[in-house]
């Protein structure tokens, strides 16, 4: 019983109870929903479930690299953009190189995109930790100059490729599962074991939970920040070479638009508070895949999808105020809060009520 | 003869914060044209008593009148508009504003085109005038003028809403001699008006230059009301910190006079060491082994001298040597790589880091020293972490529980866990039996002797002197952000003694 | 080191307080150089027919200014801008064609507009919300709305009021086309900036304002009304993005879709950065804003005149402009701190 009731208090469970809702609504509109078949011309499995987790793949690398960012109480509004950047070095890479059969040509392609996205998130994160802009507007100058250099990587054309090994990525299977999906959660799992193999994980929660006494223990905060940006530039460049190769061509107009919003509600979903600290890179993922989930059943329901973004952002808003302490303490009726000219406190290292003398 | 009628009253208020009443029953009254000091040491009160009457707080039992007619603050403007102004220590004011707008924010002249600033800065010239800084210019920016002058300005408001109350809350922390001079001048002059004014400090000398009579608070509670003319420092003194002047001149030392061959190279020796507004240059030894107490009172800069030696805060002035080696030590991980620890005063802001574990709270220092990459492994923390919360009975005695839901004196012996894991050389600790129920104080007090016996030297801050008298080879006394006195602890060096130098009224102290 | 200031205004003093006015004047004295360069290397700038249709068509971007400024006056921001015009206009022209009296649906265009601002304001000052990520969701929840509205470019009816607020004017008929034409869109932009500089120079609302982007607990601990102004700020701001709408519609002739507006809140941050007022807050004018959107109008002026720079660039070269200058205001302000 008990184990059921810190099941019910774990954040993704809801995240995990929305994607079971969706799909359950999905069938009973068509009954075959989840069936899973095989495709004659291409002697591969089918149905919509591989779907929803082959499109799941690049929403689960941002997801992750914005779960650290956040933790830090930062935020990166560039991942969308940095996205198309990827993919456009990609694009471009494979057909300057036209070799339609090298695996070469395949991972020439993905180093060059991922350095790329390295590169810009290094920039960020100098701009942050070491300049000391405030998050928001530097990856905001950076989501503005990605689309352009973008634009200006493939001339302002949404260059097409032809490479068979890098179109496997999104369209080939490894034991019936997609490979971007299979790749993407390999990549999870790697990073999930460096955050906790090593201290790195226990830093950046500790520098989002209370960076003054994080420095007084002896953290430096400025590489970790730097750390933290370069990784979810990286990863998203990843997650824009997932979403060109599934149609071997990038939009630099709409390859990662508005993903950022995608990102932010997946990690908000998975429990990790905007306001930093400890992050759950297991609920990013769940998260991750209720948005993939909840845009495939807005298509097949029929329902427009130019209502998802406002019911992400509403979404996004209900969580956000969940998060906060204030309607924590209008639900819970608590007294009335003593101070009355600060507003309530939501960084959690201080909660405890001050016991001023 | 009967005292006037009191301008505002406190009577008999309580407010209570989870887990410490913070003013307990305590009354108080401010009469007009009297300058009264409102004195007491760490968690008195004094700070929450203000914000009371300035409608930060509000009170849970208990009223406040001004002017016989009972309030109901619902705001900081409520309070203002009953007329009562308070002027912080740290200056109140909007920087990026000028001189006159500060002085008149909120109360600008108004014409039939909206604020006529010509008027409002003449308005604002007036007041100043009154203060005695007519020869300022209203337009020019804040920032353009010292902070002494910034007060004064953050005083002016208070007679442009022509209070009856004032209340300056350490107005001198940060002000030179001659500028407290100054300042004095303008509060003599309110005072002679009429006004009542609460002064707050603790800067004896100060609180005996202005003021007219005294009112002290000991943990949450009103001990009395005197006048300043009948009630002398040490007498002040011992009201403040709880003991009357016979058991302090009991509380003796009972540490004999340890040998100490004061010709081997320090363990750390700092020369003219300074910080502008937080200490003046100093110089301090601490041999190894040895405990050293930091004697004072409340900003006397004792935490201050402490950040300075584990580089929390950068030295604009002195050197410091680490075994006979001059280093720099500019940040708090440069301090722990030198084998500096310091448990700080305030755990709540730059202590606990209260999401995490207990465990990892332990751990954190020593992982944050290995660097990001090389985890401590699993073996070495949980015997870290099983011997520090045995060694200091941490209940509850679950390594993962998070170190926010733990009282406050047992997230200080995590804390006191998480430096002596790092085994320092040299381990300040300030104020590490505050908040610490009795039996944990007497065991931390033991546990300093026996890292001292080991080898390790300790700086000991305190505001219970008894603490620092006993557990102290040697003492040094802090006041008004200098070091005014060290002593070598003996037979003859008591709880009193150490209270006359900080009072000034002994004979022999070194300044 | 006590610093009694002498009564006439010194000249440190008269230094320190024309500080703050400096980028201000560096970005005017940007604006001349590039209109200058611009004269010279393309010609026919400095031209009222020019010069005219470039003022009105930046109306909206300098609307959109004014009301960002305010609200980093504040010390907050408000990304949503843009995709409020694009909801706002979207909305109006389907009223209209729906059969709402045209002038009606002008206001509530506006009013719109203002709703967006109090709930981003509400979440911002009751909920703690930061400023970025509430005004954030907000955009998001615009661009949502207005393409769950249309997808599709909807036109207003061909008697429309809201036609009327671009209307040529011809204030000088000089030779051939060089006439200086303006539009009643371009003079409602002219009684924003006025009224915006009352507003912020002349209430005690306005004052409040920077008081609160200065230090915002002072501002509390003086009694001011923090929580009232910093509420309707966001309420002036989403207002102001309506009117906004209603000018850019009727200039583009009655036309109005889901994807207008994109990127115009970066071009509003820019101009207000541009202009000289802190990204941080508390120092700034409103009409050193007008300025920068000035100078965004003569940097389009001039990659329009030059083929050669491709449309993909402008975002980047707006993008590293505002860049360059927000790392100039933190270089300037922490020396300033030293």
């Amino acid at each position: 019983m008990s184990y059921l009731k810190s099941l019910v208090r774990t954040p993704w469970f809801w995240g995990a109870v929305g994607i079971v809702l969706l799909l359950a609504l999905n069938t009973f509109k068509d009954p075959n929903y989840l069936a899973i078949g095989v495709n004659p011309t291409t002697g591969l499995l089918s149905g919509n479930i591989l779907d929803i987790l082959r499109v799941s793949a690049p929403i689960i690398m941002i997801a992750l690299g914005m779960t650290f960012v956040i933790a830090t109480s930062g935020i990166d509004l560039s991942v969308g953009s940095v996205m198309a950047v990827g993919g456009a070095v990609a694009m471009e890479t494979l057909s300057t190189l036209n070799a339609p059969a090298s695996p070469g040509a395949m991972f020439a392609a993905i180093a060059l995109a991922v350095l790329l996205g390295a590169v810009l998130g290094a920039v960020n994160g100098f701009l942050v930790a070491v300049i000391g802009l405030q998050p928001f507007i530097s990856t905001l100058v950076m989501m503005l100059a990605g689309r352009g250099i973008a634009r200006v990587i493939t001339g302002g054309q949404n260059t097409n490729a032809t490479n068979a090994p890098f179109r496997e990525l999104a369209n080939g299977q490894v034991l019936g599962l997609p490979l971007s999906f299979v790749l993407a959660i390999v990549i999870v799992v790697l990073i999930a074991l460096v955050m906790r193999r090593t201290a790195l994980g226990l830093m950046i929660e500790s520098i989002g939970i209370n960076p003054q006494a994080s420095r007084m223990a002896g953290i430096r905060p400025r590489p970790i920040l730097i750390t933290v940006y370069t990784l979810s530039a990286a990863l998203a460049a990843i997650g824009g070479l997932f979403t060109v190769s599934e149609v071997m061509t990038v939009d630099v107009s709409g390859t990662g638009y508005q993903m950022e919003l995608d990102a932010i509600l997946a990690v908000v979903i998975g429990g990790t508070s905007l306001a930093g600290g400890k992050f759950s890179i297991l609920g990013s993922t769940i998260g991750a895949l209720l948005i993939a989930t909840l845009n495939k059943t807005v298509i097949f329901l029929g329902v427009s999808s130019a209502a998802t973004p406002a019911f992400k952002a509403i979404v996004i808003i209900v969580l956000v105020l969940l998060q906060s302490e204030r309607i924590r303490e209008m639900l819970l009726g608590r007294r009335s809060r003593r101070d009355m000219t600060i507003p309530p406190v939501t960084n959690p290292a201080t909660r405890t009520e001050e016991a001023v003398a | 003869m009967t005292d006037p009628t009191p301008l505002a009253e406190v009577r008999n208020v309580s407010i209570t914060f989870p887990g410490v009443k913070a003013l307990d029953d305590v009354s108080f009254r401010l009469l007009p044209g009297e300058v009264h000091a409102l004195m007491g040491e760490n968690g008195a009160g004094k700070s929450t008593l203000i914000k009371a009457l300035t409608g930060v707080y509000r009170i849970d039992s208990g009223a406040i009148l001004v002017g016989g007619a009972q309030q109901h603050f619902t705001s900081t403007a409520s309070a203002q508009a009953a007329g009562i102004s308070t002027v912080y220590q740290e200056v109140n004011l909007c920087t990026n504003l000028s001189i006159g707008e500060n002085v008149m924010l909120g109360h600008e002249v108004r014409g039939w085109a909206g604020i006529n600033w010509r008027r409002t800065h003449a308005e604002a010239r007036r007041v100043l005038g009154g203060m005695g800084l007519g020869h300022l210019d209203p337009r020019a920016p804040l920032s353009s003028i010292s902070i002494a002058l910034q007060q004064l300005v953050a005083i002016s408001r208070a007679m442009v809403t022509e209070s009856k109350v004032l209340i300056l809350d350490e107005p001198t922390s940060s002000l030179d001699a001659q500028e407290v001079a100054t300042l004095f001048d303008v509060i003599r002059r309110l005072r002679d008006s009429g006004v009542a004014i609460l002064f707050v400090s603790h800067f004896l000398d100060q609180i005996y230059a202005i003021s007219d009579r005294i009112t002290v608070l000991r943990n949450g509670q009103f001990v009395g009301e005197y006048l300043t003319t009948e009630l002398d420092r040490t007498q002040l003194i011992s009201k403040m910190i709880g003991k009357d002047l016979e058991s302090l001149r009991a509380l003796g030392s009972n540490r004999q006079v340890a040998e100490r061959d004061r010709t081997a190279v320090p363990v750390m020796s700092a020369d003219n060491i300074g910080r502008k507004g937080a200490l003046a240059p100093t110089d301090i030894d601490i041999h190894r082994g040895e405990v050293v107490g930091f004697a004072g009172l409340l900003g006397s800069g004792r935490t201050e001298l402490a950040r300075l030696l584990f580089g929390a805060d950068r030295a604009d002035t002195g050197t410091v040597r680490v075994d006979g080696k001059k280093v720099v030590i500019a940040s708090p991980r440069a301090g722990l790589a030198k084998g500096i620890a310091y448990a700080t005063e305030n755990r709540r802001d730059d202590g606990i880091i209260g999401d995490l574990s207990i465990r990892e709270n332990i751990m954190l220092a020593v992982q944050a020293q290995r660097g990001w990459l090389k985890r401590v492994p699993a073996r070495e923390v949980d015997r870290l972490v099983a011997t520090y919360m045995e060694r200091f009975s941490v209940r509850p005695n679950d390594p993962d529980r998070p170190i926010r839901l733990l009282s406050g004196g047992n997230q200080q012996k995590v804390l006191l866990g998480r430096w002596l894991a790092t085994e320092p050389e040299l381990l300040l600790l300030d104020e590490p039996t505050r908040g610490i129920d009795v039996g944990t104080k007497a065991d931390i007090q033991e546990t300093v002797a026996e890292l001292a016996e080991g080898g390790m030297s300790v700086v000991f801050i305190s505001s219970e002197l008894e603490e620092v008298v006993r557990l102290s080879e040697r003492i040094v006394i802090l006041k008004d952000r200098e070091k005014v006195g060290e002593v070598v602890n003996g037979p003859d060096v008591t709880a009193e003694s150490i209270v006359s130098i900080i009072a000034g009224t002994s004979e022999g102290e070194s300044a | 080191m006590t610093a009694l200031a002498p009564s006439r205004p010194t000249l440190r003093g008269n230094w320190e307080r024309n500080q703050s006015l400096l980028p201000t004047l560096a970005a005017v004295a940007l604006f001349i150089g590039m209109l200058v360069y611009a004269e010279l290397a393309y010609g026919r700038v400095f031209h009222a027919g020019t010069m005219s249709s470039l003022l009105v068509s930046f109306a909206p971007t300098i609307i959109l200014a004014v009301g960002m400024t305010i609200v980093i006056l504040s010390g907050g921001i408000d990304l949503s801008v843009g995709a409020v015009v694009a909801f706002t206009s979207v909305s109006g022209v389907m009223l209209m064609n729906a059969g709402v009296n045209g002038w009606l649906a002008i206001v509530l265009m506006i009013v719109f507009g203002g709703l967006f601002g109090l709930v981003a304001g509400i979440l911002i000052q009751y909920f703690t919300v930061q400023p970025f990520i509430a005004t954030l969701a907000m955009m998001f929840l615009a661009r949502g709305l207005a393409s769950m509205l249309s997808t599709v470019p909807v036109h207003a009816p061909d008697d429309a009021p809201i036609r009327l607020i671009a209307t040529d004017w011809k204030i000088i008929d000089g030779p051939k086309v060089n006439d200086l034409v303006l539009t009643p869109g371009f003079v409602l932009a002219v009684f924003v900036v006025i009224a915006a500089f009352v507003y912020l120079h002349r209430t005690r609302a306005g004052r409040t304002v920077y008081a609160i982007g200065g230090a915002e607990s002072s501002a509390q601990l003086m009694g001011l009304p923090v929580a009232r102004t910093r509420v309707s700020i966001y309420v002036i701001s989403g207002a102001l993005a309506g009117l906004a709408a209603v000018i850019y519609t009727a200039e583009v002739g009655g036309k109005a879709q889901n994807v207008t507006g994109i990127g115009w809140e970066l071009d509003a941050i820019a101009a207000v950065v541009i202009g000289g007022t802190l990204l941080t807050g508390g120092v700034g004018y409103v009409l050193g804003s007008v300025v920068g959107s000035l100078v965004l109008a003569a940097l389009w002026m001039i990659i329009t005149k030059d083929g050669s720079i491709k449309p993909e660039f402008l975002t980047i070269i707006t993008g590293s402009i505002l860049l360059v200058f927000v790392l100039l205001q933190r270089v300037i302000t922490r020396r300033r701190v030293e």
